[in-house]
């Protein structure tokens, strides 16, 4: 099936019927199957979905970072299918912010300079008002001149959403964001993250396989077998669990 | 846990090719310098087995002076052709054959140019015929005084063929004309012997010009009868005639003849060794920063190892055994090398030299064993810290991310302040001369420590230098994560700079040494000498060039010349002592010139039996004023001379000197310099001119001007100052190895960061910038240590010879900016390949990266 969003609301990423195939011949591995799928701007999408269904895949692909076998990718608009290096490069720098399962933060810099780093690449000047508003946001003030070393791992990622933020990316893709956090730790990025695009009308895609961290989102998107099936609407836990199951019981059918 | 390591050491290939490739370069220097050394000395051996094939026994007269190759030209000392029929008259000998042998036959080619030989000797003998050795090519041999026959070298290096004009210097003659009548070249259709240029005169002509002295030769060459052992034959000629001949055997003279040049080869083997030490002391760092690097990438397998049983002496034999086999190979690698190395210089070496024929390229035993000894021992040395680290990961490292947290750098602090010190303490030491015999070992002890006690302070070092030096750079975003990574493991990036500091430190303080010496000595020189012009030749072989004794002279009746105080040299026995001694026409002109003043005695002339000493000399002597004291020279015998006066001794004139008439039996009796003082009013345009139309027939010398002439006499410093410094070049690029070997590794390390960077926008430009950044400023501080701790070094030399007239401190600022230039250089070259690495990786891999 193909996911829409209701008419009239403006398209921050697009896939159109994307396929991606890895290897040749006898290892080849088809991991999107002519994905078309759009994400709405000043949402939060989730992307769900068995391992190997492809959902990382297509983050992948939207942000610039994979390229993509057949289809096209936009985001904002520009199409982002057929840009060389230096053009996903200035992509990535101006359009897209990313949050990591890792966090993956500089060692050497400082809170604050990880999260103005995007900005620094690009020669950009931050807007002061908006930093601090992130900064408050994320609670991160009394600690903006530590190193990642010195920060919990829940602060590291939040340092990871400001600097996601910071720059007010067309879109923030994020890959499994609480994978790496506790239970409580990870409702605050989510909250965080939520709040972000409630109150500062921002676009975020998250990957997840975590029901709950799927539920914080305004709609999930799910993917088996590098094809989306099915998708929920303002989900709570439960019905993203049902989905799941009903997935698994579909896929393994199919399977037979 | 054998193939474990192996496994893992095949695991990490570049780090080992690098780190290897130190090894390999350090070793082929010491293989490279046995080979050459081995290969030398065997053509030699066979050279000189060759020049002596003819001869079963020989006959000379025993030397007035010892001396050996290193130093200086043997003179030989003739003796009354009425020796050979007392030989000949000896039973058991089947021909005998007189010869006038002797150095110092220089041929004017067509172009008029003097041939040079820069060590094999140009001979001017008598001709005495074809045998198994010479064999004419054209022509004939000479019959008439005016007529020379030469060997294929010398016609083929100075155009000549039979019938040509041919002019010939030689030491006892001015300048004589001859005619070639003939070529001819060696057994085995070689044109010289080892480079050897040969002029064959009559036997009047090879007297008078070679020895000065008609009815005599220099050595006999005799023949055994069949059945006479050569042996007996030496004994039975030794006992007729008696104590003043040297009487050898050819196997005994050929082997006399090797045995010099061994010496000096080994000399020379000493040298190239002591190069291939710096190397390989650089090696040490950078290997140790590779296992240091591979220890701690390793942690999680070495503490997995642990964690199901490995013993810590297993962890420590795991890292050592990589050491033993990167040791083994590189050593193998660099014995090869070097074998190509040294074949390649022999031959050079060979060309050079004028057609040495080289023996087969062997490969000594003693190369190999040191390759391997000196490979080995360098690896596991460079390994045994990193490997005592391992053993200290703990087993739990296998289960948890052990963020590794800077150690302290307190210890290795206090260590290399200690070490600093103890440096510092043995330099101090030898400088001073309280060291005795064993100051040249105490001062390069004191030099070694210091290096290793700097390279232990880097890291304490390193964090504000490197802070401050990347701020230059710090103008971009990436110059300044650039920056944030060079200063982020302050061990690695102070062992990584510690390698370049050893190189550059060296040459920097040779540098200060030779620079200063040089000013000392220009600066002295200016001051001292009063002569506006300076006759004097460069000196390229064993011989100074020389001139006629009539140049002196003719040189003193030219218009607006004051006085010519011509100077003769030779070597001299003196109270059982060997010394140089000169001998001047103007004793009263030359202490004028040297600003020579008396300390007892008049020194204002000099009789005939008289000399004058300087005052060091003369108490080392133990001789005062009226004393009497026998001296021996090149030629004749002794005579005894009275000390008349005795000199204050000055940095640039000293020594005995005597006067003109004692030149007649100096091994050359012609003046080496001669140093002109112009009358009142005459300038140097007007005169030199003049001089030089003298000197038409002494083309190995020229006349210059003060300033030119004080220019001549320092060049060496220069010259020896680029040989220093094209052997330490090899340091130096090992260091080099080392920035790359760094860098690879931290790029593989951060490939995570380098994704997100690149993720978060970072252009492929900018990393390979960051990339470049670091590389420079590490070695940018490289050599800013090298600079600062080679200048210290350099100081206190020259502080401590001081006493030796070395009074001047010069520091080469422009050598020093140069240096520095060349480190940023090296450090962008050096981030070449990791910087492309870098740019060049697949973001989504890199994040993925664990």
């Amino acid at each position: 099936m193909t996911a829409t969003v209701t008419h009239g609301a403006a398209i921050a990423a697009r896939a159109s019927d994307v396929w991606k195939v890895y290897g040749s011949g006898e290892a080849q591995v088809v991991a999107l199957r002519g994905v078309s799928v759009e994400f709405e701007r000043a949402r939060f999408t989730a992307i769900m979905g068995p391992s190997g269904s492809g959902k990382s895949t297509l983050m992948h692909c939207l942000a610039g970072l994979d390229s993509v076998t057949r289809g096209t990718i936009h985001i904002g608009d520009t199409t982002v299918t057929g840009l060389g290096d230096a053009g996903l490069t200035k992509l990535r720098r101006d359009k897209v912010g990313f949050i990591f399962q890792q966090f993956n933060l500089l060692p050497t810099l400082t809170a604050q300079e990880n999260i103005l780093l995007p900005l620094s690449i690009a020669g950009r000047k931050p807007d002061p008002e908006w930093l601090a508003t992130v900064i408050d946001t994320v609670g991160l003030r009394d600690r903006l001149n530590h190193r990642p070393a010195q920060l919990s791992g829940g602060q590291q990622q939040r340092v990871a959403c400001a600097r996601a933020l910071a720059s007010r990316p067309e879109v923030i893709f994020a890959d499994e964001p609480t994978g790496n956090l506790d239970s409580r730790a990870g409702a605050e990025v989510l909250n965080f993250l939520r709040r972000s695009v409630a109150e500062y009308r921002q676009t975020i895609v998250m990957v997840t396989h975590d029901p709950v961290a799927a539920s914080y989102a305004d709609r999930v998107v799910f993917l088996a077998d590098g094809q989306i099936v099915s998708e929920l609407v303002e989900p709570t836990p439960d019905t993203v669990l049902d989905t799941m199951k009903k997935l698994d019981s579909l896929t393994s059918e199919a399977g037979q | 846990m054998l193939r474990t390591t192996l496994k893992s050491l095949l695991a990490r290939k570049l780090r080992l090719v690098l780190s290897g490739l130190a090894v390999v370069l350090g070793v082929m220097f010491v293989s490279g310098a046995f080979v050459l050394t081995d290969t030398l000395s065997r053509s030699f051996d066979s050279l000189f087995s060759d020049a002596y094939a003819t001869t079963d026994v020989g006959v000379s007269a025993k030397p007035k002076i010892d001396v050996a190759e290193l130093e200086g030209e043997a003179v030989p000392t003739p003796f009354p052709a009425a020796t050979l029929d007392r030989v000949r008259a000896v039973p058991g000998v089947a021909a005998a054959t007189g010869s006038v042998t002797a150095d110092g036959a220089q041929v004017i080619g067509s172009n008029g140019k003097v041939l040079t030989s820069f060590g094999p000797p140009q001979i001017g003998l008598n001709w005495t015929g074809e045998n198994e050795l010479v064999q004419l090519r054209t022509g004939r041999g000479p019959t008439a005084d005016t007529e020379v026959t030469i060997n294929q070298a010398v016609a083929t290096a100075a155009k000549l063929s039979v019938g040509d004009r041919v002019a010939v210097l030689t030491p006892h003659r001015p300048k004589q004309e001859f005619t070639v009548v003939g070529i001819f070249g060696y057994s085995g259709n070689r044109d010289s012997l080892g480079g050897v240029q040969e002029v064959a005169f009559t036997e009047r002509v090879a007297q008078e010009s070679m020895v000065g002295q008609t009815g005599v030769y220099t050595q006999i060459s005799v023949k055994a009868a069949d059945g006479v052992d050569p042996a007996v034959l030496r004994d039975r000629v030794a006992a007729a005639l008696g104590d003043d001949y040297v009487v050898k055997t050819g196997e005994q003279l050929s082997a006399d003849a090797a045995a010099g040049f061994d010496e000096a080869l080994g000399f020379f083997n000493n040298i190239l060794l002591g190069f291939a030490g710096v190397a390989l002391f650089v090696g040490v760092f950078l290997i140790l920063n590779t296992f240091s690097i591979i220890v701690a990438q390793r942690t999680r397998e070495l503490a997995l190892l642990r964690a199901i049983g490995a013993g810590r002496s297993q962890v420590i034999g795991s890292v050592l055994t990589e050491a033993v086999v990167i040791g083994l190979i590189a050593s193998g690698l660099g014995l090869a090398a070097g074998i190509g190395v040294g074949a390649l210089l022999a031959y050079a070496f060979g060309q050079f030299a004028g057609g040495l024929q080289l023996a087969g390229i062997g490969v000594p035993v003693s190369a190999v064993v040191s390759s391997f000894v000196v490979g080995l021992f360098v690896t596991v040395v460079a390994a045994v810290l990193p490997a005592l680290r391992a053993a200290r990961i703990p087993p739990v490292a296998a289960m948890q991310d052990v963020a590794t947290p800077d150690r302290p750098l307190t210890r290795i602090t206090t260590a290399g302040a200690l070490v600093a010190a103890l440096g510092g303490a043995l330099l101090a030491l030898g400088l001073s001369g309280n060291a005795g015999d064993n100051t040249l070992w105490t001062v390069l002890g004191g030099v070694l420590l210091t290096f290793i006690g700097v390279a232990l302070l880097t890291p304490m070092i390193s964090r504000p230098v490197v802070s401050l030096l990347g701020r230059l750079f710090a103008w971009s975003v990436p110059g300044k994560l650039g920056r944030l990574n060079s200063g982020r493991n302050p061990r690695r990036t102070a062992i990584t700079a510690a390698a370049l500091m050893v190189g550059i430190a060296l040459v920097t303080g040779v540098t200060v040494i030779l620079d200063s010496a040089k000013s000392s000595v220009t600066a002295l020189a200016d001051d001292t000498i009063q002569a506006e012009l300076v006759i004097s030749g460069a000196q390229t072989g064993p011989r100074i060039p020389s001139f006629e004794p009539s140049v002196l002279e003719r040189a003193a009746e030219v218009p607006g010349v004051a006085t010519v105080a011509g100077v003769y040299a030779d070597q001299a026995q003196i109270g059982g002592k060997r010394t140089w001694v000169q001998a001047t026409n103007d004793v009263a002109a030359l202490r004028e010139i040297f600003k020579v003043t008396p300390s007892a005695g008049t020194i204002d002339t000099l009789g005939p039996q008289q000399l004058l000493v300087d005052s060091d000399t003369a108490a080392e002597h133990g001789l005062s004023v009226g004393d009497t004291v026998p001296v021996q020279l090149s030629r004749g015998d002794a005579r005894t001379y009275t000390v008349t006066g005795i000199y204050a001794e000055s940095d640039l004139f000293g020594g005995f000197v005597l006067p003109v008439a004692a030149t007649a039996d100096f091994a050359q009796p012609k003046p080496v310099q001669a140093y002109l003082k112009l009358a009142p009013g005459a300038t140097v345009d007007q005169v030199m001119p003049q001089i030089e139309a003298l000197l038409a027939d002494s083309p190995t010398v020229s006349v210059a001007n003060r300033a030119e002439f004080i220019e001549q006499q320092t060049s060496q410093f220069d010259q020896l100052l680029m040989m220093i410094q094209i052997l330490l070049a090899l340091a130096i690029v090992i260091a080099v190895l080392g920035i790359v070997n760094t860098l690879a590794l931290s790029v593989l390390e951060r490939t995570r960061e380098l994704g997100l960077l690149r993720a978060i926008g970072l252009r492929r430009a900018q990393t390979m910038r960051m990339i470049t950044v670091e590389a420079v400023v590490i070695s940018v501080f490289g050599a800013l240590l090298g600079v600062l701790v080679g200048t210290g070094l350099g100081a206190a030399v020259v502080r401590a010879l001081r006493e030796e007239g070395i009074t001047d401190l010069v520091l080469p600022w422009t050598d020093m900016a140069v240096f520095l230039g060349l480190a940023a250089v090296v450090g962008v070259v050096a981030a070449v390949l990791p910087a492309i690495r870098a740019a060049r990786l697949n973001v989504l891999n890199a994040i993925a990266h664990e």
